[in-house]
């Protein structure tokens, strides 16, 4: 059966004074239909951009070219300005981190959940309003009726994310792309957040890609992750794989840096990766992670690393590996 | 409670909101009668969710806002009595934003010598060597002393923030979520940092923060506030081995550790955070708690302790052996 999602070698470069920054590095991405897929980094590591060049949002100045993207066997790479934005928010829909500034504080809430269904389909508002509601109820916004006349700024930032999320659920989405959605929101929020989008995507057979650098929420809401490091997929593989037996070294450095209860003490040292993120600018040779690196060789400097097949789904990008 | 370095007797502060084009102002009671004592030597963590008066409280502490009710004391004197400087000299914050907290005007050496300055300490070479000697301390490059913020990474900021907060050796620093804004990397550097920094100075930390697998590693005591009240207080181990009070247990609860294959917990917290202008009435934590009872809806429970910590909470109820819970 064919992939939902399949991206070869997408890249995406931004021109600075500086030369070409090249943010994302040809990242190969597969995603089924109904499965979860999370995208893991620090800052900086190209995971929002893929998102966005998937979507066709990059920044004007930024420049998108891939192998091959397709979306449920259609071609994104030739498909038009127009026909991309008919996709979005209609099959393929978003949720961004921080709501406050990804909802039109001049319209309700209302206004706004039915322009994400009229936009894409023939309705009359009353049609659009009845989903309207059914949604917000479905996201556990209680009072729905009410809150459609409210403003963004009269809800609270876990209310907020809800109807965020509702509104990704209007036209009933193959694709749901939540890039860090609960970042912003406190730890009780956050998980009725993530127990909500993980039950809706049961109960509607979405596929959801969610982009975090938090491995707590990767382990618990992934079924297969890519793990990011300088605008390259150093690893990737199914969930449990990545947290028992991580194989690039950089992976394996991020899991030493967080405190785990039963397996840190308390006060004892945590595991640090020296250095700094490299700026992609230029022409990048050999592996970008080598000069962080504890077990780096002379062979690290050479082009490449190519990927090394582990397990079927495991795959890592270091010379250790193969 | 003599050997309290600092402590909070029934603190109390108020602001007034709203007072908008159609509206009248109208009391928010930020901090609520709270009693905390902070020993010498401790890391004492803040937790709870936005909106309960964490931030609220540590600004109290570090002097830069004034108590509406109650009284906070370092050594048995009130802030007030000891004075702005002599407070600023002993207790010291830290903040969240490396990129907000930090003048972008001016070089790091000057950033942290400033308070040095402030105090009208030692001479000029006097304070470049003291600055020289914590930044070593806090593993800045001496090579950085002339550059400005902008030229850092989120990392080398937040040890500038830290030197400039230990430059005039304060017995207190409060940190105001010291990791959230900085990668995961960087957050273990910054975290080992302030704990070798408490063991080789001696420092008490109060330390407010969301991340509770940070808060476990870190802390040796946690409180737990809900709607401006101590909801919950005892030793970190303790706390996180057998949380008492519902709204604890909720917030463990939420916690994602690293551990595949658990899913994400349902945590049955229902409605949302009440409006702190409108709180609800008895328990405030009572419209969200699976476990009220007639009582919550109406009384507000008081702070009760043994020796394994404080809990406000009707569930538990003193007896000789401490406090136990009410059979259900």
């Amino acid at each position: 059966m064919a992939a939902l999602l399949e991206v070869e070698d997408l890249r995406v470069d931004i021109p600075t004074p500086a030369g070409p920054l090249h943010a994302v590095r040809g990242i190969d991405l597969r995603l089924e239909q109904g499965e979860t897929l999370c995208l893991v980094g620090e800052s900086g590591c190209g995971k929002s951009l893929t998102a966005l060049a998937l979507m066709g949002l990059l920044p004007a100045r930024a420049r998108r070219s891939a192998g091959r993207l397709e979306f449920s066997g259609q071609d994104l790479l030739a498909l038009s300005e127009r026909g991309m934005a008919d996709l979005r928010g209609d099959r393929i829909a978003m949720v961004f981190q921080e709501p406050m500034t990804s909802l039109n504080p001049a319209y309700t809430v209302g206004n706004q959940l039915e322009e994400a269904l009229l936009r894409h389909r023939r309705l009359t508002r009353a049609k659009a309003r009845e989903r309207a509601v059914l949604l917000l109820d479905r996201v556990g916004i209680t009072g729905s009726g009410s809150r459609l006349q409210q403003y963004p700024h009269q809800l609270s930032g876990g209310l907020r994310q809800r109807v965020m999320i509702a509104m990704a659920l209007m036209c009933g989405p193959e694709l749901i792309v939540a890039d860090e959605p609960t970042t912003a929101l406190d730890v009780t929020i956050q998980a009725q957040i993530l127990h909500l989008l993980k039950e809706l995507q049961r109960e509607f057979r979405m596929a959801l890609m969610l982009i975090t650098h938090d491995l707590g929420i990767v382990a618990r809401v992934a079924d297969r992750v890519a793990v990011m490091y300088a605008g390259e997929v150093v690893e990737s593989a199914p969930v449990d794989a990545l947290f028992r037996a991580p194989r690039h070294p950089y992976t394996q450095g991020l899991m030493r840096c967080i405190p785990v209860p039963g397996r840190t003490q308390p006060g004892e040292k945590l595991g640090v990766i020296a250095g700094l993120v490299p700026t992609p600018i230029g022409e990048l040779r050999g592996c970008q992670f080598r000069n962080r690196c504890e077990q780096a060789q002379a062979g690290c400097a050479e082009p490449g690393p190519a990927f090394t097949r582990i397990a079927a789904e495991h795959r890592v990008r270091c010379v250790l590996a193969s | 409670m003599s050997d309290a370095l600092i402590e909070l007797d029934a603190v109390s502060r108020s602001f007034s909101v709203g007072g908008g084009l159609f509206s009248r102002k109208q009391p928010l009671h930020a901090v609520s009668g709270v009693s905390l004592a902070i020993a010498r030597g401790e890391a004492l963590a803040l937790v709870g969710e936005s909106g309960c008066g964490k931030s609220t409280l540590a600004r109290m502490v570090i002097g830069l806002l004034e108590p509406s009710g109650g009284e906070i004391r370092l050594e048995g004197r009130t802030l007030a009595a000891h004075g702005r400087r002599a407070v600023a000299r002993r207790i010291q914050p830290i903040f969240q934003d490396p990129y907000s907290s930090l003048n972008p005007r001016k070089t790091v050496g000057a950033i942290i010598e400033l308070p040095l300055e402030v105090q009208g300490l030692s001479g000029r070479q006097e304070r470049r060597r003291q600055v020289e000697a914590m930044m070593a301390h806090v593993g800045l490059a001496p090579r950085l002393y002339h550059n400005y913020p902008n030229q850092l990474s989120g990392g080398q900021r937040q040890r500038v923030a830290i030197a400039r907060a230990l430059v005039t050796r304060p017995e207190v620093v409060v940190c105001d979520e010291p990791t959230s804004a900085l990668d995961v990397s960087v957050q273990s550097q910054i975290l080992n940092l302030l704990q070798d920094l408490r063991r080789e100075l001696g420092l008490t930390y109060v330390f407010i923060s969301h991340n509770l697998a940070v808060v476990e590693h870190i802390a040796t005591r946690v409180a737990v506030m809900y709607l401006g009240r101590i909801v919950e207080e005892a030793a970190t181990a303790e706390l996180f081995r057998a949380p008492r009070h519902p709204y604890t247990r909720a917030l463990l609860d939420s916690v994602l550790t690293p551990e595949p294959g658990l899913g994400v917990p349902d945590t049955h917290l229902g409605a949302a955070y009440p409006d702190p202008i409108d709180p609800p009435p008895g328990c405030a934590f009572h419209p969200r708690c699976s476990a009220a009872l007639a009582q919550c809806r109406r009384d507000q429970p008081a702070l009760a302790g043994d020796d394994r910590g404080r809990v406000a909470c009707h569930l538990y109820v003193s007896s000789r052996s401490g406090l136990t819970r009410r059979p259900s």
